[in-house]
């Protein structure tokens, strides 16, 4: 605006300076379409989301956001009071979450890692096997989470005819998506469908191991167990590094499963976090309290993410030394 | 130079853009036009059998309409799943359809969102106004003392479905009318290798239309006289109890159904491997299945002494859909003659017909053709022992609360756990907490 007015007719150092705004300014105009489209998309939402958290937003406001009244912090009072029930019941899941993840992480890298070990020698039918292994991963989650409920069902699923009426492990068949059983349930599918990941990029990290390694640590008598321990897990750490970070924020928010498995109201021993915070802003109409939820898990999972990166950079650092 | 500066207007402008879209997303809430007069927009709730079926029913009516009025009407039938989440994303975002079904329990609860056009009377004499539906049906239309937020469509009613082979193989002369009746019907079943009655234990809403009927019986509410939850009073703990116990202590429920939620029930019952069903105007749900018409009886659901009424002898709830207009449309004339184009007379009687309920309106509901005796059993129950759920701007959250709490009070049954009066009011005392605070 001002430039165009007094450009013409200003003092020489004026003159000069539209145009190096020009070549500096240039890069920056030409970012701007990305950047604003990254606003938009990622953070004009959280920054909603966030501003929502403090505001009393229920199914009186809902139509008109702006007249919802603001509650300070409310809502986070509410979601931390640990005595009251819907703070008792918030902490609850996230125990229920945390003991989830840790175990579903751990075996989806267990099961991962093995199969890429085992898979790193030649034999007829590796091919198959990889292309067989990656399917759980492929498919879309909602159909193949729904026939994992065909198969949990009490009284026809499969899992039930195989484990009491086959192999007569139980005295009757039990209940896997109501009651204490479905965390076991949860569990299973998550890891059916999270370790085909970790499979894929462990094998693409075991590519970059040289096989001289391997060679040499043979002749020096180093068995499969030492080789393991030796050469192969140590040349996977940057690898498993991003990994376990990946799958850990993959598994701690996974929605899509828990959802499709037990619907709207999960049992309580399942209860996973962002189900959880789901009903409690759409199901009770209370919008705000859920934001509020929202935002103590983004700190919460951006604590760890960053703990996780600080310990571990800091430990290869002095590893390397 | 000049590629340069081509290139910056072009990112100033493509900026710009952005940031008018992004502005531009949100709609006033100021309420509705007639910008749009020549289109609408309709989400149906699933009726029939499947979506598939729905869209065969309603297209060629909406066609019809079309004809008369020339406004043409975009349908979309929305399932029961969804539904919901679809009106309050609606609600949010101002961006929704002209017209929509809702389950009728709703009512109280949408119309506090304000997102919905109140039936005044200037509104309702467009439609014929409001004599010409029935009372019980008006009944479930929004909290008392204010203007309907919606209008009633179908009516429909809770009764019992039992399969005719199945009691004369049992040695049951009739359909019982006690719930003692239904239990001891319930034994001589069972040692037919039959299972004797279905439930939906995993669906919140059937559980909620059960305990409430059982509340009534014992003289008990949810909801206190002005509007605030009252879960654990006496009556209500002694009236969960008593459905629970169906499976519990009666057997007369397998435990299997406490994980249903897709009407598993109603299959059972169609393949004859279950006795009994209590279910709402599950005629037309019956027949897609192959389940002919003359292999079983509908007889009301019982009531625990003496014979169907009011007060504690109510034997089902109102249940129903109801037609609403979001006060957002652009089309709001147009959405009014749609009202009353389904709501009139003829279309009142294809529809009730194709869903096996029962009109609303009071002309259609005279027909012969909801004369038949099943449709007896119905019309009567709604004329005369059937009880609206609680008009009250929570009944949603309280479906989902106390429901989860029936579903989970099944889940104890199923994992073997006792069911005892404390452990009841337990899960009740921690459903009436997550209710909102007042």
């Amino acid at each position: 605006m001002q430039g165009s007015s007094g450009g013409a007719v200003s003092a020489e150092p004026r003159r000069r300076r539209p145009g190096r705004i020009r070549r500096i300014g240039l890069p920056y105009l030409l970012l701007l379409p990305a950047l604003l489209l990254e606003l938009l998309v990622h953070l004009v939402p959280m920054v909603i989301g966030i501003v929502m958290s403090f505001k009393e937003l229920t199914q009186f406001y809902i139509r008109d956001w702006g007249t919802a009244p603001w509650t300070g912090l409310g809502n986070y009072k509410v979601s931390v009071d640990f005595d009251a029930p819907v703070g008792e019941a918030l902490l609850h899941s996230f125990f229920v979450t945390v003991a989830f993840t840790l175990l579903s992480v751990g075996l989806c890298w267990l099961i991962g890692t093995a199969a890429a070990v085992y898979m790193q020698d030649t034999f007829t039918g590796r091919g198959l096997l990889r292309a067989l292994f990656l399917v759980p991963y492929a498919l879309p989650v909602y159909a193949a989470v729904i026939t994992w409920v065909f198969m949990f069902q009490h009284d026809n699923g499969l899992v039930n005819h195989v484990l009491h009426d086959q192999l007569h492990l139980t005295d009757k068949p039990s209940f896997w998506l109501i009651g204490d059983n479905s965390f076991y349930a949860l569990l299973t599918v998550s890891v059916w469908k999270g370790w085909p990941f970790a499979f894929l990029i462990v094998m693409a990290g075991l590519q970059n191991i040289p096989r001289e390694l391997y060679e040499a640590a043979a002749l020096d008598g180093a068995g499969m167990w030492q080789q393991l321990r030796r050469i192969t897990l140590p040349s996977l750490r940057p690898v498993n590094q991003v990994l376990i970070l990946v799958l850990f924020l993959w598994t701690f928010n996974d929605f899509n499963t828990p959802y499709v498995l037990f619907g709207k109201a999960a049992p309580e021993a399942a209860d996973l976090i962002s189900v959880h915070i789901y009903q409690a802003s759409f199901v009770t109409w209370n919008f705000g309290t859920g934001s509020a939820m929202s935002v103590l898990l983004l700190l919460f999972l951006l604590l760890v993410t960053g703990g996780y990166l600080a310990l571990t950079s800091r430990g290869r650092r002095t590893a390397d030394v | 130079m000049r590629s340069i500066r081509a290139a910056a207007v072009g990112a100033v402008t493509m900026s710009l853009a952005l940031a008018a879209t992004a502005c531009g997303g949100g709609s006033s809430t100021g309420g509705g036009s007639d910008d749009s007069p020549k289109t609408l927009t309709y989400w149906a709730s699933n009726q029939g059998a499947s979506i598939a079926v729905d869209k065969k029913v309603l297209q060629p009516e909406l066609d019809k309409f079309e004809k008369q009025t020339g406004i043409k009407v975009k349908l979309e039938v929305v399932p029961w799943s969804d539904l919901l989440n679809r009106i309050l994303t609606a609600t949010t975002s101002g961006q929704g359809p002209d017209v929509l079904n809702i389950g009728n329990t709703w009512s109280a609860s949408l119309q506090a969102t304000g997102a919905l056009l109140p039936w005044d009377a200037k509104n309702l004499a467009k439609i014929g106004g409001k004599d010409r539906f029935v009372d019980s049906a008006l009944g479930s239309t929004g909290a008392e003392g204010k203007d309907p937020a919606a209008i009633p469509l179908y009516s429909m009613a809770y009764a019992l479905y039992y399969n005719k082979q199945i009691f004369a193989d049992a040695g049951i002369s009739k359909p019982p009318a006690t719930w003692d009746e239904l239990i001891a019907d319930g034994k001589k079943i069972t040692a037919k290798g039959k299972s004797p009655l279905g439930a939906e234990g995993s669906n919140l809403a059937e559980n909620i239309h059960h305990v409430f009927v059982f509340a009534k019986q014992h003289g008990a509410d949810f909801f206190t006289a002005d509007g605030k939850p009252d879960f654990t009073n006496d009556g209500v703990v002694t009236a969960v109890k008593q459905y629970v116990d169906l499976m519990a202590k009666d057997k007369v429920i397998p435990t299997g159904d406490a994980e249903y939620a897709q009407n598993q029930s109603v299959s059972d019952f169609a393949k004859g491997k279950q006795a009994m069903l209590l279910w709402q105007s599950a005629a037309a749900n019956l027949k897609s299945q192959g389940m002919s018409e003359s292999s079983y009886g509908i007889a009301p659901v019982p009531v625990q002494s003496g014979t169907p009424g009011t007060g504690a002898q109510v034997n089902s709830m109102v249940a129903g859909i109801n037609l609403a207009v979001f006060k957002n449309s652009h089309n709001l004339d147009g959405a009014t003659k749609f009202v009353k184009f389904m709501t009139g007379d003829a279309e009142q009687k294809i529809l009730n017909t194709a869903y096996s309920s029962i009109p609303p309106v009071k002309a259609a509901q005279s027909d012969a053709a909801f004369n038949t005796p099943s449709n007896a059993v119905l019309k009567s129950t709604l004329a005369t022992s059937a009880a609206a759920l609680p008009q009250v701007a929570d009944e949603s959250q309280f479906e989902t609360a106390v429901g989860t709490a029936v579903k989970d009070l099944f889940a104890d049954v199923a994992a073997g756990r006792a069911i005892t009066t404390d452990s009841v009011k337990a899960k009740l005392d921690k459903a009436q907490q997550q209710m909102p605070a007042k």
